[in-house]
């Protein structure tokens, strides 16, 4: 290690070797002026973000919270008793269900209509059109969805009629109140509104992928098929795995359309993770076992996250 | 200005920003504080505005304002869902409005989490005469809400559609109730005999719907404070709704089926007869000026003649524990409750008065009010799951259990044995 020794003479001229040992305050100001930047976020983030969580993981260990004037440790006793909770082993089943389906329907959906948006084939008008009648969904907020598709599947609704009149059904069938149709009912509502988002960013991709990688694949012989699967699949794989990640992500945590079409019913087929913990904490007022169940979901969130991040660090 | 200068108040500034924006982000100042000229203003939160004629209530609370001269009152309304969850937030952050809005559901869980206060010693400081009130929803002897005004569920019937299916008469006893229902579902083109929300998001069809059959036999679902739907009288009523849903004379759909479903349903003529809020009268002849609709009691079982129970839902109010201002918010508990001000209240909201001495103005001209305040008289207004633990909880555990039952998956001694299990264990 080298010391800077200071001559008493250079120590008292004055000059700009004699303040080397110390930060020069200057310095020091700039290099902290960046971070006073970020104060403001910072802040808001431990505020509104930060603090919540440690909170929430805080009230996890509790017997109970909010409603009780004191609370007491109890250690790992809910996390024990949500996982043996044989309504938590439905939800997971359903959520799961539910998020795999749909993310699965959205990216089949948005990538058809997205090729069939950006095909040669079809005219600049015709294109437009199409665009805003797919786009459509996406932009109705999730309780106009809700109580469009409650009248829609109503047993006296319109899609019984139609599929009356074409014969696919005999007599009224109660889409969203038979417990052996619920579950794809409420499936089938969320892809509904939820491919256009797949097909907005697929088409963007598709337009940005180059012509004469399928003119070189064109004099190479390849078929259209071909020329799909192994150029179009290729250029948009990286934004396929980052919509399914976070589509996956986003579609664990649908609480409202479900709330409002069958609020978890009948009896719970369409119990998810988000309605079980909803109960927990508003209508059962058991704030701490809500926590369990939302540390769970956060931690299951957190796993999809991390490969989220990761691909997202591979790519840059 | 120096660079150091310059950068000090860069730093202040950002300091400052900072400090700004988490006092935003945190928001919420004391409610109920005094002003400085000694104003006091009470904070009341509630979800009746938005169900009242447009300015209304705030009409009655300028009244209020004129006759206690330094006491505001500010109305915070919104949805009764969105009411109940910030007036859960607001008990447990301390900083509920000074006077709440309340549902006898909920009164229970406040009363154990401290956030409402006892209007008993309130009553008492004031020198108030509680004899004229219609009920008080108490908890060991202490009074925590009291009923403004009562919403009673009585049935309403179609007389066009009864008298298609050769019925002259609404339907007094489970017998007639039952042969009508299963006649007006023989009609056909969609239309069903009664209807039965049980959805799982509002799960008050177990109260207004289902148990009110047994509180129309004198019947209850309690014993002793605790739960007893193993008893003849409920399992008498739930074994007489299965056999309607046998029979197929209750509309499709009941399992996500909600209050206000089973009200378009019968208002577009689908649904024969339903048990409904008397609030609904004027919907129902709004959206359908030509329906024929009637009012009566709900049947009772065939060999009852006692006084039959009326299901009621309330709008009632409380005062929150951690209100700096109790005494001023007891005045504004005393003046809707005041005879002529809780008769307005009433006649705008088309329910029951909460004091016994106020008449609305609709009874005495329509007709179907009329009726309706006659059945509310000679019954009595009976809703089992007011100061019960998480009633909520408990209605939405019954509807999934009876749906088990009608789906086929139990017997009905099995859906309560299993509600009457679940139901202890939240006790």
């Amino acid at each position: 290690m080298s010391q800077l020794t200071l001559r008493p003479a250079e120590a008292g001229d004055g000059g700009p070797q004699a303040r080397r040992p110390g930060p020069r305050p200057g310095r020091l100001r700039r290099s902290l002026t960046p971070y006073l930047y970020l104060l403001p976020t910072v802040l808001l983030l431990v505020a509104l973000m930060v603090l919540p969580i440690v909170m929430v993981v805080g009230y996890s260990v509790m017997d109970n919270v909010i409603t009780t004037r004191s609370s007491e440790s109890v250690g790992l006793d809910n996390y024990v008793e949500v996982v043996t909770d044989p309504v938590f082993h439905t939800a997971i089943r359903n959520t799961l269900y539910f998020t795999v389906v749909s993310v699965l329907a959205h990216l089949v959906l948005g990538l058809a209509f997205a090729l069939l948006l950006n095909s040669a084939f079809v005219g600049r008008w015709a294109k437009a059109i199409f665009r805003a009648i797919y786009v459509l969904p996406w932009l109705f907020t999730i309780a106009v969805v809700a109580v469009l598709w409650r009248l829609l599947l109503n047993p006296n609704g319109v899609v019984n009629y139609l599929l009356d009149v074409t014969g696919f059904i005999d007599g009224n069938v109660e889409w969203l109140a038979d417990p052996d149709t619920a579950l794809h009912a409420v499936t089938f509502i969320n892809i509904w509104c939820g491919y256009p988002f797949f097909m907005i960013s697929l088409l963007a991709g598709l337009q940005g992928i180059p012509k004469d990688l399928y003119e070189a694949a064109r004099v190479d012989g390849a078929s259209a098929f071909r020329q799909f699967w192994h150029v179009t699949i290729p250029q948009l794989k990286p934004i396929i795995i980052s919509m399914a990640l976070l589509d996956f992500i986003w579609t664990t945590q649908q609480f409202a359309l479900i709330w409002m079409t069958t609020g978890g019913g009948p009896i719970n087929v369409t119990e998810m993770l988000s309605t079980f913990t909803y109960k927990l904490a508003f209508s059962k007022y058991e704030f701490s076992m809500a926590s369990t169940s939302a540390v769970i979901i956060l931690a299951l969130s957190m796993v999809l996250a991390f490969f989220y991040v990761r691909h997202q660090k591979v790519r840059d | 200005m120096s660079n150091g200068a310059l950068t000090r108040r860069r730093i202040f500034a950002v300091l400052g920003a900072s400090a700004l924006a988490l006092t935003a982000a945190c928001g919420g100042g004391d409610s109920g504080d005094d002003s400085a000229g000694g104003e006091v203003t009470l904070e009341f939160s509630q979800w009746w505005e938005p169900e009242l004629p447009d300015g209304s209530l705030r009409a009655l609370m300028d009244r209020f304002e004129e006759e206690n001269p330094g006491i505001r009152v500010e109305l915070l309304s919104g949805p009764y869902a969105s009411t109940k969850e910030q007036v859960v937030a607001g008990a447990a952050a301390g900083t509920m409005s000074d006077v709440v809005g309340l549902d006898g559901a909920w009164v229970s869980d406040f009363v154990d989490q401290g956030s409402i206060a006892s209007l008993t010693g309130l009553m008492d400081d004031a020198g108030y005469d509680d004899s004229a009130l219609a009920s008080q929803v108490q908890l060991e002897g202490e009074t925590y809400m009291i009923p403004v005004v009562n919403f009673v569920y009585p049935l309403f019937t179609n007389d066009d559609l009864l008298a298609q299916a050769g019925i002259t008469a609404p339907p007094t006893n489970r017998t007639e109730f039952e042969a009508a229902a299963t006649a007006l579902s023989g009609l056909g083109e969609n239309v069903s005999g009664w209807a039965l929300p049980l959805s799982l998001e509002t799960p008050n069809g177990v109260q207004n719907d289902v148990m009110s059959w047994v509180w129309a036999s004198g019947g209850s679902m309690l014993a002793d404070g605790q739960p007893d739907v193993t008893n003849d009288e409920v399992r008498s009523a739930v074994e007489y709704v299965k056999a309607l849903w046998d029979d197929g004379a209750i509309a499709p759909g009941s399992f996500t089926m909600k209050e206000q479903d089973k009200v378009e349903e019968f208002t577009n003529g689908r649904v024969g007869m339903v048990i409904s809020s008397l609030a609904h009268v004027n919907t129902i002849r709004e959206a359908n000026p030509d329906l024929n609709f009637s009012i009566s009691a709900i049947p009772a079982e065939d060999s009852y003649s006692g006084e039959r129970g009326i299901p009621y839902a309330s709008w009632g109010i409380g005062v929150a524990e951690n209100s700096e201002h109790k005494e001023e918010a007891w005045k504004l508990i005393d003046f809707l409750l005041s005879e002529d001000v809780n008769a307005e209240l009433s006649t705008l909201a088309n329910a029951f008065p909460g004091n016994t001495a106020s008449v609305p103005d609709f009874v005495e001209g329509d007709e179907l009010f009329g009726a309706a305040f006659e059945i509310y008289q000679s019954g009595y207004p009976a809703n089992e799951f007011t100061g019960l633990p998480v009633a909520e909880e408990l209605m939405r555990m019954f509807s999934e259990e009876l749906q088990r039952a009608l789906d086929g998956e139990q017997s009905v001694d099995d859906a309560l044995e299993t509600a009457q299990d679940r139901w202890l264990e939240e006790f």
